[in-house]
């Protein structure tokens, strides 16, 4: 699933723009024919080291889903990913938690973030220490301290009121635990991509303009400020969308069995092919899915610059 | 791109002073979309207003009268960005009020008042269309759409922009996008209407333009305007009062030509115009002042006494051919219709004064001259 995570991150702008459009009009002709050359073969070795680091593990890792040895080459595994049990329910629960993490991402992000662009420069500092601690803590170290806290509720909490509340935050159907550990492991993202929309934007300029337009501060926010934002909230969400499907160590040691934790575990209990074809399904979807985005937002950019 | 259509007239340096009344007849001389409700009278009773350590307004005190174009005129950094926007509900004074029609309007949000704002910077709302922008407030108010987008055309009609409806904002040029903006700002009918140094970013020519048109649809919609600038020529070519403010309190606030011919400071008279200072000396009851061989008036009180120094325009001093003063010509610039000449005293002081280029013709560089002033009170400032 890391193959997930690495590719959402390297697409969320638009391309870069080739570096060598051409040789250069300048120097003696001879000169750019050597250097067009040199650079030429250069970019073919970056781009088949590149290729072939990438390319190399997703093959092999396809291979192995329709190599089925003593027969050889069998789809079995693909069409077992529609009977295996424990994957849809292990799929269903991330792409829950996924979502659940968007929106409350979101809730507590983009008002801090226009906050932000209002505020001091101190509010700035902390705001944006804030959000890069989670880089620094250790998954581990966060899910140690979850289930330290979680040992503590259940030992202290158990004859008070909020012995329910508690247990409803850990029903394994929808953890709202996990859901806060994501938000956690979400926010240094997020926070980058968010920021970078906004930086776009003369945010005070256009919320006061939206005011004395008869906008309340609420309401120029959502009919102004997100509207132009919608990039940045996409990539945020597609962040956010890969990290919880690919999120491992926090499900597993609090004992839930989202999609990250069902291939693992399917793995290791033998169902090896059927777990691996899921992954690359899961890879491929992910590509659709960036592709569509991509195609989507080039349309409109083309469609708002054409009139 | 249509560029911004030709001006009708050019702008004259000085307009003949146009007073309230004035505009607020022209206001009946309807237009399509004068459809609207006269302008409101709106004060700034001592206002007051620190950011930190800076003092941003110390006091301010003016009065602008329905239909009337106030330009705020002013160095940087002297408050006039922090008192529009007090006006329009973005910023709280520390004291003082607010009064528009005579109801203190302090405490109403910005999104309640009723006045329209053109930024410095463009704020046009990037994701929606010229016409959407302009029927943005309409929108905020529950307008329906049918009537939202009449009205937005009308007023996209009324700033120039009738086919530049479906155009986005990246697709206009600067002065296209103040003029949307100018017809957003217009869109809820405010009774009043707040220009922040709009043309500012724009280059002289689309500048002088839109100017001219800003003012006649001011008129033509008797909408009371305050208008920031930092451009003198702006001001004294628009307004119907200039009000020249200096760290954060009102200069003077005049017409043009009375600005120009009688300031009551030091200040305003530097700032407005070009001045010469001229070292004299004060009688003893700082009733005259003695300068140049001359002994003249003083206008309005002085507390100064002794060596002083005289403000006085290159077009006041008289300048003629031969010695005994032991002024020498230094240099000569042609205007166009006039030629000023830089003149040096004795004293090393250097006195620029304005001649007719054909008066000038005698008078090169190197003659020997004598100056006198215009028997007239004349201001002075103590010596630097
Ligand atoms: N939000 C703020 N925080 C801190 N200081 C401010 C703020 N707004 C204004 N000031 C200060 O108040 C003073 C007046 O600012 P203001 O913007 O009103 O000046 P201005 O007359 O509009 O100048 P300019 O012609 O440069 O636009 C300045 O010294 C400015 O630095
Ligand atoms: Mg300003």
């Amino acid at each position: 699933m890391a193959g997930v995570t690495a590719s959402a991150l390297t697409t969320e702008g638009r391309p870069a723009p080739s570096a060598a459009k051409g040789p250069r009009p300048t120097g003696p002709a001879g000169g750019v024919l050597a250097g067009l050359a040199r650079i030429r073969w250069g970019r073919g070795t970056v781009l088949l080291v590149a290729g072939l680091y990438f390319l190399v593990p997703i093959a092999t890792t396809l291979w192995f889903t329709v190599d089925n040895s003593p027969q050889g080459f069998s789809l079995d595994a693909y069409r077992q990913i529609f009977t295996v049990p424990g994957l849809w329910p292990a799929l269903q629960l991330s792409l829950l938690l996924a979502a659940g993490t968007i929106v409350l991402v979101y809730l507590l992000l983009i008002p801090a973030v226009v906050a932000v662009r209002l505020g001091s420069q101190k509010l700035r500092t902390v705001v944006e220490l804030t959000c890069t601690l989670p880089l620094v803590v250790p998954t581990i170290a966060l899910t140690a301290g979850i289930s330290d806290v979680l040992r503590w509720c259940n030992d202290n909490l158990a004859p008070t009121p909020f012995y329910a509340t508690f247990l409803y935050a850990q029903n394994a159907n929808f953890p709202v635990v996990l859901l806060l550990a994501y938000v956690v492991m979400a926010l240094p993202l997020a926070y980058r991509t968010l920021d970078a929309g906004m930086r776009a934007l003369d945010v005070r300029t256009l919320l006061e303009a939206a005011q004395n337009n008869g906008a309340g501060r609420t309401r120029a926010i959502v009919s102004v400020i997100l509207p132009n934002l919608r990039s940045a909230m996409l990539n945020t969400a597609f962040i956010t969308l890969a990290l919880v499907l690919g999120e491992f160590t926090v499900a597993s040691i609090l004992g839930y069995v989202p999609f990250a934790v069902w291939i693992v575990n399917g793995n290791s209990a033998g169902q090896g092919p059927v777990t691996v074809a899921v992954s690359i399904v899961s890879l491929l979807l992910t590509w659709v899915l960036l592709l569509v985005l991509s195609i989507g937002s080039e349309r409109r950019n083309r469609a708002q610059s054409t009139h | 791109m249509t560029t911004d259509p030709a001006p009708a007239t050019t702008v004259a340096a000085v307009p003949s002073p146009a007073g309230p009344t004035d505009s607020s007849a022209a206001a009946t001389s309807t237009a399509p979309v004068t459809d609207k409700a006269s302008g409101a009278t709106v004060q700034f009773v001592g206002l007051r207003r620190t950011f930190g350590a800076t003092t941003a307004l110390d006091g301010l005190d003016l009065t602008v009268n329905p239909g009337e174009l106030v330009a705020l005129l002013g160095p940087s950094g002297c408050g006039k960005t922090t008192a529009l926007r007090m006006l329009a509900g973005f910023e709280m004074p520390d004291s003082g009020q607010v009064l528009v029609d005579g109801e203190d309007v302090t405490r109403i949000p910005a999104h309640r008042r009723d006045a329209g704002m053109v930024f410095q910077s463009y704020s046009l709302f990037p994701h929606l269309n010229a016409r959407d922008n302009v029927a943005f407030g309409l929108k905020m108010r529950k307008t329906g759409k049918a009537e939202r987008h009449r009205r937005a055309d009308e007023l996209l009609e009324l700033v120039g922009l009738p086919t530049h409806g479906d155009r986005y904002p990246h697709q206009l040029s600067g002065g296209q996008q103040q003029r949307i903006a100018l017809a957003r700002a217009l869109a809820l009918r405010p009774r009043v209407l707040l220009l922040d140094e709009p043309l500012s970013a724009l280059d002289a020519k689309v500048r002088e333009n839109l100017r001219e048109e800003i003012r006649r649809l001011q008129q033509d919609l008797g909408i009371t305007t305050l208008f920031v600038t930092h451009d003198q020529e702006e001001a004294l070519s628009m307004a119907d009062r200039v009000a020249v403010m200096h760290a954060g309190r009102l200069e003077q606030c005049d017409t043009p030509a009375e600005l120009y011919a009688r300031p009551t400071t030091a200040f305003v008279a530097e700032f407005v115009g070009t001045m010469n200072r001229i070292d004299g000396v004060l009688a003893e009851d700082g009733k005259t002042v003695e300068l140049l061989g001359q002994r003249l008036p003083v206008d309005g009180a002085t507390e100064l006494r002794g060596e002083v120094q005289v403000l006085t325009r290159p077009e006041n001093v008289r300048v003629t051919a031969g010695g005994g003063q032991g002024a020498i010509v230094t240099g000569t610039t042609f205007l166009g219709s006039s030629t000023r000449l830089a003149i040096q005293l004795p004293d090393g002081t250097s006195v620029k004064a304005d001649l007719s280029t054909h008066d000038a013709a005698a008078l090169p560089a190197g003659t020997a001259v004598t100056l006198s002033l215009p028997d007239r009170p004349v201001l002075v400032d103590t010596r630097r």
